[in-house]
């Protein structure tokens, strides 16, 4: 039985194919991973282990590496608030520290009714908008103690449903079709324009 | 005042809502830059480039079309296009992702042809979620409009190119942590030599690795010809350039302005531009091209804006990020957050990066919030020095990847220019801004 919902896991095999090798699907898999628990849940890393030809711990050890996967189960928002550099010098650390006052957790912790996980993060290349705030990833464009709240309001009153997908949804555009042009179908060309160039160098 | 007659080469759309749609790009001569490379030799094309003198806009400004040349002869296998932009304070390829995708697609397939090459991956940042959606809509709708699969536009040229999204590591970033990303790994840079993606990428093989904003000049360059955008800028810094410019200015966001013409003070203060300092205070400090650079302090303000003119200076354009601060911000402040960062994004592969990057936030975190001492300050430069021996500029390397010998620039430029400040804070017994 697949631990991947049937969609998902179509959705993983039509991923896998894209690439020379299957362990390169890794990052995208264990993001539709995410996609469907939220987290990475043991049950899904060993079926990302099983689709990319490496091991449950393989495959956590890589996980581990990257900040967007996480191990453990977060809220269904995951609030990120820059406090680099340009967001330093335009009230990021204040922001933060209002927002953790508001969601009443820790950086890094998640608020009691289990709905938001704060967290600090580095720039996220949207400094003209300072201090950037993301929520699922999504850009949400508020800057003020105010206008956080306001964010907080409108995501438990459900009014953001359709630009903040829960956690975890990453890409909701779905690639159309797989490789048109493998090595396979293309020697003969690609054989004749090495040939033609090699006759315009001569 | 700025100079602002040169050509919108990247960010022509900037003033269409719709700008990233496949409808509003072939309204705006969309996808004629490469109908125009089809009708060319493969090697006309990267001619072409080279005659541009594109330089790479990822950071280290690399001429485009010279990478290309020392892979022509072999073959190359894979184009894989960085656009993981973690640099903090770095905002511009997220702008051209998101306003402008099929720009990207239609320079990726410019660059595939050319270095004939059939299979691409643009590498973008995780946390790029809408760019992420916008490049894979731009990528179906090529195929659909013959841009990308077989034979296309009739020609006898295939390309596929696959969209890969990071998660979130700022190492990523660069070009061999990259490639490891994609083989599905961790992050971690390769040993270069032997690990030169020309030589040895992709899979063990040659792999050509260029910048979003370098692949986005390509449909113009081949439109126009390359000596049009050759002659724009000055010196070794043609065409135009993305400058994001963050941080104490009334304006801050992403402008496109040509090479060399203008000087940190025209972008800071014109107002189509920067538009100057809030509350029109003094500027105190510049940090151009990203966080990995050395500072400038207001006496550079005259300088052009063009690669060799601020290497001379002693700095760097890198990713085209300008952050400025103000007589009120704190300096010693923005040295530890710099270095804080460093510290979380080293990938921990060398010990000077891994160790060195956590002391000096250690210190530089209780000089800024209490128990910094005097001596603090000797140390910093002494660790610093062990990390980039000399504390040259351009560093020295004593680690696999250039992220190491880039945290000291910033500590080393704070202490030197503002060392008052430091001793103020240890009088204080922490931050006198409170
Ligand atoms: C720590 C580090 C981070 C980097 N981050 C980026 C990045 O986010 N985007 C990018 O294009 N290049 C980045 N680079 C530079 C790349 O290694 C590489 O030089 C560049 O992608 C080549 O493209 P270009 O020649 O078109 O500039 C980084 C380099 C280092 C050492
Ligand atoms: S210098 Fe730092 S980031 Fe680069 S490979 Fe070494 S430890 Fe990793
Ligand atoms: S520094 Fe905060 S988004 Fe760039």
């Amino acid at each position: 039985m697949s631990h991947l919902r049937t969609e998902l896991r179509q959705r993983a095999e039509e991923i896998v194919a894209l690439y020379p090798t299957r362990r390169s699907a890794m990052l995208p898999l264990l993001h539709l991973a995410q996609e469907q628990d939220g987290y990475l849940t043991d049950e899904a890393m060993a079926e990302v282990a099983e689709l990319t030809g490496t091991t449950p711990a393989e495959v956590r050890g890589t996980a581990s590496f990257y900040d967007m996967f996480h191990l453990e189960p977060v809220g269904r928002y995951v609030v990120g608030v820059c406090t680099n550099i340009a967001c330093l010098l335009r009230g990021g650390e204040e922001l933060l520290e209002h927002a953790s006052a508001v969601l009443g957790c820790a950086v890094g912790g998640t608020s009691d009714d289990g709905l938001f996980t704060l967290e600090e993060t580095e720039c996220l290349a949207d400094c003209n908008i300072a201090p950037v705030v993301q929520v699922n990833h999504r850009y949400v464009r508020t800057t003020t103690p105010e206008a956080f709240d306001g964010l907080i309001e409108d995501l438990r009153a459900g009014r953001l449903d359709h630009d903040v997908p829960p956690h975890g949804t990453l890409i909701r555009v779905r690639r159309s079709g797989g490789l048109r042009a493998d090595a396979s179908e293309i020697a003969t060309e690609r054989a004749s324009a090495r040939e033609a160039r090699a006759k315009r160098e001569q | 005042m700025a100079y602002l007659d040169s050509p919108q080469i990247v960010s022509s759309r900037k003033e269409y809502a719709d700008s990233f749609t496949l409808a509003r790009y072939l309204a705006t001569g969309g996808y004629e830059g490469l109908k125009k490379a089809l009708s060319m030799f493969p090697e006309q094309v990267a001619a072409e480039v080279d005659a541009a003198s594109l330089l790479g806009r990822g950071g280290a400004g690399f001429p485009a079309g010279r990478k290309w040349s020392m892979l022509r002869k072999s073959a190359v296998s894979y184009l894989v296009v960085n656009g993981d932009e973690s640099e903090p304070a770095t905002f511009k390829d997220h702008y051209l992702v998101e306003r402008d995708p099929h720009q990207l697609v239609e320079g990726v397939i410019i660059a595939a042809y050319a270095l004939q090459v059939n299979r691409a991956f643009i590498f973008l940042r995780g946390e790029f979620a809408l760019g992420l959606e916008r490049l894979t809509q731009a990528v179906n709708d090529a195929y659909e409009h013959g841009a990308l699969g077989r034979k296309i536009f009739g020609s006898d040229f295939s390309l596929d190119i696959v969209v890969h999204p990071g998660a979130g590591a700022y190492i990523c970033g660069e070009e061999t942590g990259l490639i490891e990303a994609l083989e599905g790994k961790r992050g971690f840079p390769r040993i270069k030599p032997p690990f030169f993606p020309a030589v040895t990428g992709l899979y063990g093989e040659p792999t050509v690795v260029n910048n979003v904003e370098t692949m986005s000049n390509l449909p113009w360059i081949v439109l126009n010809g390359g000596a049009a955008f050759a002659a724009l800028g000055a010196g070794r810094s043609t065409g135009t350039r993305l400058f994001a410019l963050a941080g104490r200015v009334n304006n801050p966001g992403v402008y496109e302005i040509e090479m060399v013409k203008n000087t940190f003070r025209d972008i800071i203060y014109d107002p189509a531009l920067g538009g100057g300092i809030i509350g029109d205070k003094a500027v105190k400090a510049i940090i151009p091209g990203g966080v990995s650079a050395p500072w400038f302090g207001p006496d550079q303000l005259d300088l052009p804006l063009g690669q060799d003119e601020v290497a001379a200076a002693g700095s760097m354009l890198g990713s085209g990020s300008i952050v400025v601060l103000d007589e009120d911000s704190c300096v010693v402040r923005a040295t530890w957050r710099i270095t804080k960062f460093f510290s979380r994004e080293s990938c921990g592969q060398c010990t000077p990066c891994r160790e060195g990057s956590g002391w000096l936030e250690r210190m530089l975190y209780r000089l800024e919030h209490g128990g910094g001492r005097i001596e603090d300050l000797d140390l910093l430069l002494d660790v610093s020095d062990n990390i980039a021996p000399g504390l040259t500029w351009p560093p020295q390397q004593t680690t696999i990847c250039v992220l190491g010998p880039s945290i000291p620039s910033s500590i080393h430029s704070a202490i030197s220019m503002f060392r008052d400040d430091f001793v103020a804070h240890v009088d204080h017994g922490s931050c006198p801004h409170g």
